[in-house]
């Protein structure tokens, strides 16, 4: 069957690189797809998108005219074209609106329709709420599971166990509901034989978790792995890739990210959190017509889905809206900031009625006080800054190189060997110290809170005198062991967590990056905060103290230095601007911190971006060669429209169909010989005016439903494009008219223009391809593929690392 | 046209209720947690006293209501004379702290039960399923030869073969062979080419 052959061919050859437009082959297999319907089911439905005038009368005549299924859709690893989607939702409002008038089913139908988008953001607040308060729960229960079980009920954490009994002040983790592996073996809970059986318990719960994790991924859904942000940043400039937010990666996605952070790895849950809302977001459009046919709708309703994600993972709704905006989304109308919000509000409710922390807490860092902080503070914290900029800078890099390595070299070729290494080495270092025992976002919390008489942990020991305590308001005071034990320990900590998380972001277990850089920051904030504020209590006399900080008085808050520690050090990395200070303040309850926060979020901004140009997610998508055309970066080169149009002066002249004298057979041999994804028509060869564009998939799909329904139709039947059918003897086979495929409005600009503006064209658009003409006459085709390797050339960067469409 | 029409009729009523469906589900799942009658053991007091004087740091706890969590209803046996009990108890820093032990049992066991569920399927896939594909050795061979190719051409074939496969049994069949190249694919893609998130 030369159809099949036909087919079969032209997937195969896609692979060539010298070709203008690469596919991953055509497939008509709509069932393959998770979001195409299977051709049997659908007929109709939706206008064509552009000759809504040109058929509109003859609609009900000519029932051929009415857009085949599958027509329109995408092929996998492509872009969408944004003009053609925003376009078809306006006709399709259209539509509705002039219908609503007729009857008054009609009308609710219209109301329902505009209702929709309100009705479905309600959905997936509530959906990524529960699913974020089911992880959050299940995480805490497994984490505690590597020390002990309870006994009572088995289904309570270590808190949860002991919630009931009255346990002694200083010794609050302890009783006799919980029980620690080694008493549970053993007997009793004390001695080096105790600690070694807890220390292997410790070990093999890990190793477990963390193998079951990579095997579900690796068994059930490989894009269940790493972050899922710089996919989704690409996802949402344009850019299709089928399965990435269906429902087999939601499922193993919230599975595995309970495991992996469970497992004790140097990891967060905060990036995947974003992934697993924006599948709800992509699971839910299904229900809305409006929203599953359009893939333009789709991303709107996606940028909501995303800060619905970082709502629930902070507790700052606000923060998610703005990450939304700065991080995540390419194009942001107006209209997605409040649907955002909304989604945002009802992620962020839904999590607090489950209640995961008790105490109606969102995260289990939320911190409390609200000391004030003098204006010489200012010095510490943009040394914080500093320190956040360098780590930052130092992070990316190194993780790049490794994940460079991991792509290119034999160790991509073992996944599962890699995740045991790294847990095995993560645990049996982590289990000496007790800060790096405990899980991360308990290291935040404990860091972030600032000692009061009430606290009797090994941090808050300090000296003290009972004479001059004035109920919680302590003065500094001088710091007694326990805490300079805790500093070395803490010192310890910091070493371990900048190098192992270097090697655990990007395994293939699903992986965060916001727990860990906070925790780097808050351990190296509340080290120099507590050096302040010894030096403060030593040397009041000093002239920097003396003016605010006299003896007795409460002036430096380690808690505090902590926190601008941890948001240095995410902004380092992510290069997040208002939404880290935004997250942060929401994070902490009050606006008395702005300053300190902006402060050292601006300085390590200014310190990374001097050392390196991009964000962690910006090098990843830059890694893995994604075709992600940077919103933020300035094109600065002279070079003209011209100088990057295919075809170039050596390649064989442009490929055009002709608008009404080409048969099936040569439409076919064309198809079959070239991989292009689209082909401009023009009137004729000799003349190469311009009439429109058609693209490769509809043509095929056109083309071979035409063979098979409509009678007539043979390889010598001419292909019109014009509205009437040109004039041929009687005797020549039936005619097939594809008007309307063609788009008749394609993006144009002269060989003359600056590549400037055709830069900020296809950005501002979300153009995929756009013709250049020369004095009015067609003359070449400029893809995004070659708009992104002109851009990597011009940046002495690699062009042929851009892989995809 | 008819025909058409209700298709398109039963397509739509198709989504409605399984849209329906699935937000009685949503209320449902959120409503139990909601409505869980707060049981005495879910509430509590807690009260933390620092060491004062010669007394050492205590913590209590009780299952009363948010008006009475303070000092005075809480810490009992009171350590202090009568007339030290107001400095006393401004120190102490009293906490109401509520839970909901039924959202938390039901949480895990759905998450051991779908981890079970998963790892017995896995278990199905890799043990039994090629057991029972043996009869079709005959065609194995096929499949292999083409799925070093790519395994779409094969798609392309069974649209035409299993063109009435209408039983519910096939039907499930085909969408678990279909899903499970999806997974194929998806693995090549991440693992063998490393062509995404490397």
């Amino acid at each position: 069957m030369d159809q099949k052959g036909y087919r079969r061919e032209s997937f195969q050859s896609s692979t060539s690189d010298e070709d203008i437009l690469e596919i991953g082959g055509a497939s008509l297999d709509f069932s393959m797809a998770d979001d195409d319907p299977p051709l049997d089911r659908e007929m109709g439905g939706f206008s064509s998108y552009n000759g809504g005038g040109m058929n509109g009368t003859s609609s009900m005549m000519d029932f051929l005219e009415e857009p085949l299924p599958g027509v329109g859709t995408y092929e996998d690893f492509n872009t969408i074209d944004w003009v053609r989607e925003k376009s078809r939702d306006r006709d399709r409002h259209r539509e509705i609106t002039s219908r609503s008038k007729e009857s008054t089913w009609a009308l609710i139908h219209s109301v329902s329709d505009a209702f929709s988008g309100w009705l479905l953001m309600l959905l997936i607040g509530l959906l990524a709420g529960s699913l974020a308060g089911l992880i959050d729960i299940s995480a805490h229960w497994m984490t505690d599971l590597k020390e002990g079980v309870c006994l009572a009920d088995f289904w309570f954490n270590h808190e949860h166990c002991c919630w009931k009994s009255t346990t002694t002040f200083t010794d609050r983790d302890k009783c006799p509901e919980w029980m620690s592996w080694s008493q549970l073996i053993l007997g009793h809970g004390e001695g080096a034989f105790a600690y070694i059986l807890n220390y292997f318990m410790y070990v093999v719960w890990a190793l477990l978790f963390s193998l079951l994790a990579v095997l579900l991924v690796k068994g059930f859904a490989p894009y269940a792995c790493g972050s899922g942000i710089p996919e989704i940043k690409t996802i949402l400039s344009g850019f299709i890739i089928r399965g990435y937010l269906g429902k087999w990666t939601l499922i193993i996605k919230t599975i595995t990210l309970v495991l992996a952070v469970s497992s004790g790895l140097s990891l967060g849950k905060e990036g995947p959190l974003v992934h697993v809302a924006c599948c709800c977001g992509n699971i839910l459009c299904h229900l809305f017509t409006k929203y599953r046919k359009n893939e333009a709708k789709r991303r709107e309703v996606l940028s909501a889905a995303a800060a619905a994600g970082v709502s629930v993972a902070f507790g700052a709704p606000i923060g998610g809206v703005l990450f939304s905006l700065e991080e995540v989304s390419y194009y942001f109308p107006l209209k997605t900031l409040w649907r955002s919000f909304f989604a945002a509000l009802v992620a962020a409710f839904t999590l607090r009625s489950i209640n995961p922390f008790g105490n109606s807490r969102l995260v289990l860092f939320y911190v409390e006080f609200h000391m004030p902080w003098h204006l010489l503070e200012l010095v510490p914290f943009i040394l914080l800054g500093i320190f956040g900029g360098l780590w930052g800078a130092f992070f990316i890099r190194s993780n790049i190189a490794w994940c460079r390595r991991r792509k290119t070299t034999k160790l991509g070729k073992y996944p599962v060997l890699e995740v045991f290494v790294v847990t095995a080495l993560t645990a049996l270092l982590a289990f000496p110290n007790e800060y790096t025992r405990m899980s991360t976002s308990e290291l935040i919390s404990e860091l972030f809170n600032d000692c009061g008489i009430l606290d009797s942990s090994k941090l808050c020991e300090y000296v003290n005198d009972f004479n001059s305590t004035k109920g919680d308001d302590l003065p500094d005071r001088a710091a007694g062991p326990g805490v300079y034990t805790a500093m070395w320990q803490l010192a310890l900590a910091l070493l371990m967590k900048v190098f192992i998380t270097i090697f655990t972001f990007g395994m293939k277990v699903p992986s965060g990056l916001f727990i860990p850089s906070m925790a780097v920051g808050a351990i190296a904030g509340r080290l120099l905060g507590v050096a302040v504020e010894q030096l403060a209590y030593y040397h009041h006399d000093w002239a920097i103290f003396s003016g605010w900080c006299s003896q007795g008085a409460d002036c430096i808050t380690p808690g505090l230095y902590a926190m601008v520690g941890a948001a240095a050090c995410l902004g380092g990395v992510t290069r997040m601007t208002v939404s880290l200070v935004v997250i942060m303040f929401e994070l902490t309850g009050g606006l008395e911190y702005i300053v300190p926060l902006m402060a050292a979020a601006m300085t390590s901004k200014w310190v990374a971006d001097a050392i390196g140009r991009e964000g962690i997610y910006d090098a990843h998508i830059r890694l893995n060669g994604y075709p992600f055309l940077e919103a933020k970066e300035e094109f600065s080169h002279k070079t003209l429209a011209m100088d990057v149009m295919r075809p170039r002066r050596s390649d064989p002249p442009l490929t055009v169909i002709t608008q009404d004298s080409m048969t099936v057979e040569d439409v076919e041999s064309i198809i079959n010989d070239t991989t292009y994804s689209g082909y401009p028509v023009v009137v004729s060869r000799e003349s190469q005016r311009l009439v429109g564009f058609v693209l490769r998939r509809d043509l095929i799909i056109s083309i071979d439903n035409a063979r098979k329904k409509q009678d007539g139709i043979v390889s010598t039947s001419i292909i019109y494009f014009t509205d009437h059918s040109p004039p041929l003897p009687p005797s020549s086979p039936s005619m097939l008219k594809l008007r309307s495929i063609l788009d008749l409005s394609p993006f144009t600009v002269t060989d003359q223009t600056p590549m400037e503006i055709v830069v900020d064209i296809f950005r501002k658009l979300g153009l995929r391809q756009c013709l250049v003409t020369h004095n009015g006459k067609l003359l070449g085709i400029i893809t995004k593929k070659d708009v992104l390797k002109h851009i990597a050339q011009m940046a002495n960067q690699d062009p042929d690392s851009i892989l995809f469409n | 046209v008819f025909p058409q029409a209700s298709m398109m009729f039963a397509q739509c009523f198709q989504r409605r209720v399984s849209s329906m469906l699935l937000m009685a589900l949503l209320c449902c799942i959120l409503s139990s947690p909601a409505e869980a009658s707060k049981s005495s053991e879910d509430i509590r007091c807690k009260c933390i006293c620092p060491p004062y004087r010669n007394i050492s740091g205590n913590i209590y706890n009780k299952n009363v209501l948010q008006k009475d969590c303070n000092c005075l209803h809480v810490v009992e046996p009171m350590p202090v004379p009568g007339n030290d009990v107001e400095a006393y108890c401004l120190l102490c820093e009293c906490k109401y702290e509520e839970r909901s032990t039924t959202t938390i049992k039901v949480i895990i066991i759905i998450y051991l039960s779908v981890v079970g569920a998963l790892l017995l399927y896995m278990a199905f896939l890799v043990l039994v399923d090629p057991l029972i594909r043996k009869p079709d050795a005959y065609t194995q061979p096929l499949h292999n030869e083409e799925e070093n190719e790519d395994a779409r051409s094969l798609a392309a074939a069974l649209p035409t073969a299993g063109a009435r496969a209408n039983t519910v049994l096939e039907r499930v069949e085909g969408a678990q062979q279909r899903w499970k190249r999806q997974v194929q694919e998806q693995r090549k893609t991440v693992f063998d080419r490393h062509k995404m998130l490397s």
